[in-house]
């Protein structure tokens, strides 16, 4: 793409300013993204004293890993992380299942009643039932307190669905034709053919789902109340928040490390999300266009 | 591989019938598979979409949970004129209407004027690193975004706020619980979390621009500037305009989690919008009925909204959504 333009048309010295300006104005803004993270990495292994005493560092002088060690002693932390890996893991297989099984019929044009099940699905996007009436559905099914209401409220994201319908209208037609002539019934086409080609979409959405329940606050502080069932991110409000001292009082045992506990905590959650995200952002650049071009 | 294994004609063999309508048991019959298919999906709309609408009747009724919708006693528009004439409907409206304002001033811009920028940039690796990492924030969650702002910005050892103070002077500024401070915050989270992101989709349109646009726009003696205001610009127009309605339809909803994690009693004055409102009232307070009431007209609100800005675009003359 940079090619795109001939390099001598930029010889002018007003151009040339304006591209050192312009390199010097995106390195800014790229800094300003990493460096508070950085920054947040290196406090998690400094000592109390050195988070209090020194404002800004990216190395700390003495390197310590007890803070790490005392969270992964604190019970009410690991089962925290327990339960938030297996409720990513678990909602993330719900939901991609539920998603793709679902776009696959409406992408066939020739289903009837298709466009109807097609627009049922697009109001929910324009016009939905709210807060309080989605809580009491939840709860009159009896998932209040339960790891289900953590997945089952969020399971299929309309937008997700649609553009997974987009992508399987795309595929070509001819080797699905092809397996049905063979005598493969259509949920045998899904699984054998259909599912094979979307390996590269399923795993853009599969991501996509990850890290839509692992940072999910909302749902914990609406249908969770026993302490038992916190996730991660309840443990990171309620350790970084402004009534972190009162939630303090409230965990297993006497905490030390407080300060240092703070960062830790904040780079164990964000850890998995930056972990995957190499994987991530291979594919989700495609993820968003096909959604913006098959408007 | 695979297109090997259809032999050619195969292409021969008729798509299933499309036309002819076939009456509702033969379909059911005949696309079993396909129907059973979208029968999980569906139901997961009915139950977690569609029965929630059905309980937005509790915003005419003082529902009580134990008489359920059936049996709670009606009271019309009750709800509705109490959160109208109420002492916190004002609040609520200019603080989400300020917060909304703030969002277009701010968070809409940014994006296309960093894509625009990104676009300048002639060195295709520099390019892609400040991408990647510019993309990050969006993929963190609120209450990691919350926990960076009271780390960076609190008063005891906060950089951000030590550094202001060494610049600026004075009596140290508790930034998350001061109320004047709240709404700078929330831009300030706001644009670090979603501008990067927010550039793909104008990326990909500069992306589009035809190559021949700017061959002819220098020939015809256009300097980067020109070329920028007369080709770059005007391309990515509609997908400004799209964007745009897609915006404003949402204007009215906050983001809850940002504002709730942001929100204590120091800055409630400012932090309260519908949406943390509606949970405040109804969770914290029980009051399912005023509190869907509010829901409701903030969801109506938000639908007028969205129609409106499709309308004007089309009035504007471009091309709205629908």
């Amino acid at each position: 793409m940079s090619l795109r333009r001939p390099p001598g048309e930029y010889r002018s010295p007003g151009s040339r300013l304006f591209d050192i300006l312009n390199v010097a104005l995106l390195l800014g803004l790229a800094l300003v993204t990493v460096l508070p993270l950085l920054y947040v990495l290196a406090a998690s292994f400094a000592t109390e004293s050195e988070i209090a005493s020194r404002p800004f560092f990216l190395w700390p002088r003495r390197f310590i890993t007890s803070t790490y060690e005392y969270i992964f002693e604190t019970g009410t932390f690991v089962r925290a992380l327990i339960t938030t890996i297996c409720v990513t893991a678990a909602g993330m297989v719900i939901q991609v299942l539920l998603t793709f099984t679902m776009a696959y019929p409406l992408a066939k044009r020739y289903l009837p009643g298709r466009a109807l099940v097609l627009n049922l699905v697009i109001f929910t996007i324009v016009f939905s039932g709210g807060l309080i009436p989605t809580y009491l559905v939840v709860r009159d099914l009896g998932l209040l307190d339960t790891y289900w209401a953590l997945i089952l409220p969020l399971a299929i994201n309309p937008f997700y669905l649609i553009i997974v319908k987009s992508f399987f209208q795309e595929l070509p037609q001819t080797l699905e034709e092809a397996a049905r002539i063979d005598g493969c019934s259509e949920f045998g086409v899904f699984w054998r053919i259909v599912l094979p080609l979307s390996k590269p979409i399923i795993a853009t959405f599969s991501l996509f789902y990850a890290v839509a329940i692992w940072n999910d606050y909302m749902s914990p502080l609406l249908y969770i109340d026993d302490t038992r069932k916190w996730t991660l991110q309840v443990i990171v409000r309620q350790l970084t928040g402004a009534d972190a001292e009162n939630a303090l009082s409230r965990l297993d045992s006497v905490l030390f490390p407080v300060e240092g506990m703070k960062f830790a905590v904040v780079v164990i959650a964000t850890l998995p999300i930056l972990f995957f995200y190499p994987f991530l952002q291979k594919h989700f650049a495609k993820g968003v266009l096909i959604g913006s071009v098959k408007e | 591989m695979a297109t090997d294994l259809a032999p050619p004609e195969v292409k021969a063999v008729p798509a299933p019938v499309r036309r002819t309508r076939m009456s509702p048991r033969t379909a059911l019959l005949r696309y079993r598979w396909l129907y059973l298919m979208v029968l999980p999906g569906l139901a997961y709309f009915l139950v977690f979409k569609y029965l929630p609408m059905r309980g937005l009747t509790i915003a005419f009724q003082d529902f009580v949970p134990f008489l359920g919708y059936e049996g709670s006693q009606w009271v019309g528009l009750k709800h509705f004129e109490e959160l109208f004439t109420g002492p916190d409907f004002g609040r609520l409206l200019g603080n989400t209407l300020i917060l909304a304002a703030l969002t277009i001033v701010f968070a809409f811009p940014a994006p296309i004027v960093v894509a625009l920028l990104l676009n300048e940039l002639r060195l295709g690796v520099l390019k892609r690193a400040v991408q990647s990492l510019i993309y990050i924030p969006h993929f963190l969650s609120w209450t990691i975004v919350a926990s960076l702002t009271y780390l960076l910005f609190s008063v005891d050892y906060g950089v951000i706020a030590g550094l202001v103070h060494g610049v600026v002077g004075g009596t140290r500024v508790d930034y998350v619980a001061q109320a004047e401070w709240f709404r700078p915050v929330i831009v300030l989270q706001t644009l670090w979390k979603s501008t990067g992101w927010g550039t793909i989709i104008y990326l990909a349109a500069l992306a589009g621009v035809n190559a021949d646009l700017y061959e002819a726009a220098r020939i015809d003696g256009a300097g980067r500037w020109r070329q920028f205001w007369h080709v770059t610009l005007p391309a990515i127009r509609p997908t400004i305009v799209v964007m745009a309605i897609l915006t404003s339809g949402h204007l009215l909803d906050n983001s809850f989690e940002q504002i709730w994690l942001m929100t204590n009693s120091l800055n409630r004055s400012v932090a309260d919008v519908f949406d943390t409102y509606v949970y405040y009232v109804g969770i914290t307070q029980g009051g399912y009925s005023y509190a869907t009431a509010v829901g409701l007209f903030k969801g109506v609100a938000g639908v007028l909204l969205i129609f409106g800005c499709n309308w004007l675009a089309k009035r504007l003359g471009q091309r709205g959504l629908f």
